[in-house]
């Protein structure tokens, strides 16, 4: 498969674009409904959560599958969380508020679904910011990773953001939320058993001479 | 070499010219009338005429397909096009309105009853949801008023409760608990007997499509779009104030009165400007949706309190 990447990430790249085409092909020729902006702003969002999703699952699917090369993905699905959570947000300060910076202002620190939507925003720009190779090797690894690990809060307050925006039918944040909680609890549950792992070396060796006694 | 070709081709089954030329505007023709014929949509809805209205805006309206086609009716679903695509299922023939409670003649009336109860006029309205969003629709119905003082309320009668049909095997929202079912809306007694106040029969020149609520509605322009209950089976006049669906479901969130008013922010959005539907930008919300004849009701009152 790993021959295979230098032609699969242009067409995962040009793929990720389509819901963004859709959207603009959409608002072009009005078919995105009675209210498009609210359909433009909410569409954008979603596309948010769905590639922080996305990403969020590519470590999982390579310890499952064993395909490592999925790693060589992860950079740019979880840039395009970036893009379309820099686009959902972009709809909301022009479509929505207008600029209106005053009342921006006061949205952010009233309303809990908002403040969530922007800290989630501002935790995720340091993390496109140093996607780089050059950033990763100027951060190290370990420091690298520690700020990456960001992603979970970040996929967190999305979920927290959707489902305090919504009115009464919370049935889709609570399904966005269930995913999240699988592939958040997948990583604890590899965590736990490499603690295990490492607790037990000692007593391995311990345990043949009890025995043997 | 001579080829014999047999002459079985008669002139006049041959196709005119001009014919042969349009085939294909005749085959779409043909096409779309097959297509009509079996659309129940497609079909000509019923029209059902008012007369003009003092009472009427005269901004511009927001086009028949938005109307119908971007609703909230929790019942068929809690997406805006789910009631255009559900709600044909509902069953509005035979259709009864049970008018009870606090009255001295409680009353059942059925749909050409009502039709006919006073002269129907066209109101056009603005509505304002909650959401932040607003249509301008030319409703036909006439005053509520009218019908309540044919069951002649008791003096202790305070308040009127308007109960929606439930039809579980017809209404696939009814299925998830959203809210609780029946649909509850109410109003305080003068409220209900203000002449904005309208039992609507109709839209657009027709009877009310099912996604907006047939085949009767109370339409309250002042009052977010909740307040305005649809398909309506049952009128109560209490002395209580009732609880409605939005107040049991979110008492922090939904007040009883839940008059338009910029200055009282729903607690997790502002109510400041709304979109109107088929505008860019966004508009500054009026105090009681711009029908300010209504304050005189609220004389008195904190509004941000009773919100």
């Amino acid at each position: 498969m790993r021959r295979y990447l230098p032609l699969l990430k242009p067409l995962l790249f040009l793929l990720c674009l389509v819901p963004v085409a859709r959207l603009g092909w959409g608002l072009a020729h009005d078919t995105l409904g009675a209210n498009p902006i609210e359909f433009l702003t909410r569409s954008l969002g979603t596309w948010t959560l769905n590639f922080l999703l996305i990403t969020l699952s590519v470590t999982p699917l390579r310890k499952l599958s064993g395909w490592h090369w999925l790693m060589q993905l992860r950079r740019m699905l979880g840039l395009y969380a970036f893009f379309y959570g820099l686009l959902h947000l972009s709809s909301y300060l022009w479509l929505d508020q207008f600029f209106d910076w005053g009342e921006i202002g006061r949205d952010i620190l009233k309303r809990p679904f908002i403040t969530a939507g922007m800290t989630a925003f501002l935790l995720m720009a340091p993390l496109a910011v140093t996607s780089t190779n050059a950033m990763i090797r100027r951060l190290g690894g370990q420091r690298w990773q520690s700020l990456h690990r960001l992603v979970y809060a970040v996929a967190l307050l999305g979920v927290l953001h959707y489902a305090w925006l919504v009115k009464k039918d919370v049935s889709q944040p609570i399904l966005y939320g269930t995913i999240l909680l699988g592939l958040l609890g997948f990583r604890v549950v590899v965590w736990l058993r490499s603690q295990k792992r490492q607790a037990a070396v000692p007593k391995r060796k311990i345990i043949p001479i009890v025995n043997r006694s | 070499m001579l080829i014999k070709r047999p002459d079985d081709c008669p002139s006049s089954s041959i196709t005119p010219r001009e014919l042969f030329e349009r085939r294909r505007d005749f085959i779409k023709t043909g096409a779309g009338l097959a297509l009509a014929a079996l659309l129940p949509t497609a079909q000509a809805a019923e029209k059902l005429a008012g007369r003009p209205s003092l009472y009427s805006s005269d901004e511009t309206q927001t086009p028949y397909k938005h109307v119908t086609g971007y609703n909230n009716f929790y019942e068929f679903g809690t997406d805006k096009e789910d009631p255009a695509a559900n709600a044909h299922r509902l069953q509005t023939q035979p259709w009864t309105l049970r008018i009870e409670g606090l009255v001295q003649k409680p009353k059942t009336f059925d749909i050409d009853q009502l039709r006919k109860l006073a002269p129907l006029e066209e109101r056009i309205y603005r509505l304002r949801c909650v959401e932040g969003w607003s249509m301008v629709i030319p409703w036909v119905g006439y005053p509520l008023a009218a019908l309540l003082r044919q069951v002649e309320p008791l003096g202790s009668a305070k308040y009127v409760e308007f109960i929606s049909a439930v039809q579980a095997e017809n209404m696939p929202g009814v299925r998830d608990r959203v809210l609780g079912w029946p649909y509850v809306e109410g109003l305080r007694l003068d409220e209900a007997r203000h002449p904005l106040t309208l039992l609507a029969l109709g839209l657009y020149g027709e009877v009310l499509p099912k996604q907006n609520g047939a085949p009767i509605r109370i339409v309250v322009p002042w009052k977010y779009g909740f307040k305005s209950g649809k398909s309506i089976v049952r009128i109560r006049f209490t002395d209580t104030e009732p609880l409605t669906s939005w107040v049991e479901a979110n008492r922090r969130e939904y007040g009883f009165y839940s008059n338009v008013n910029p200055q009282v922010d729903h607690p997790r959005w502002s109510q400041k400007r709304e979109r109107r539907l088929g505008e860019f930008g966004k508009r500054d919300t009026q105090l009681f949706n711009g029908y300010s004849e209504v304050a005189p009701l609220y004389a008195g009152m904190d509004l941000k309190r009773s919100f």
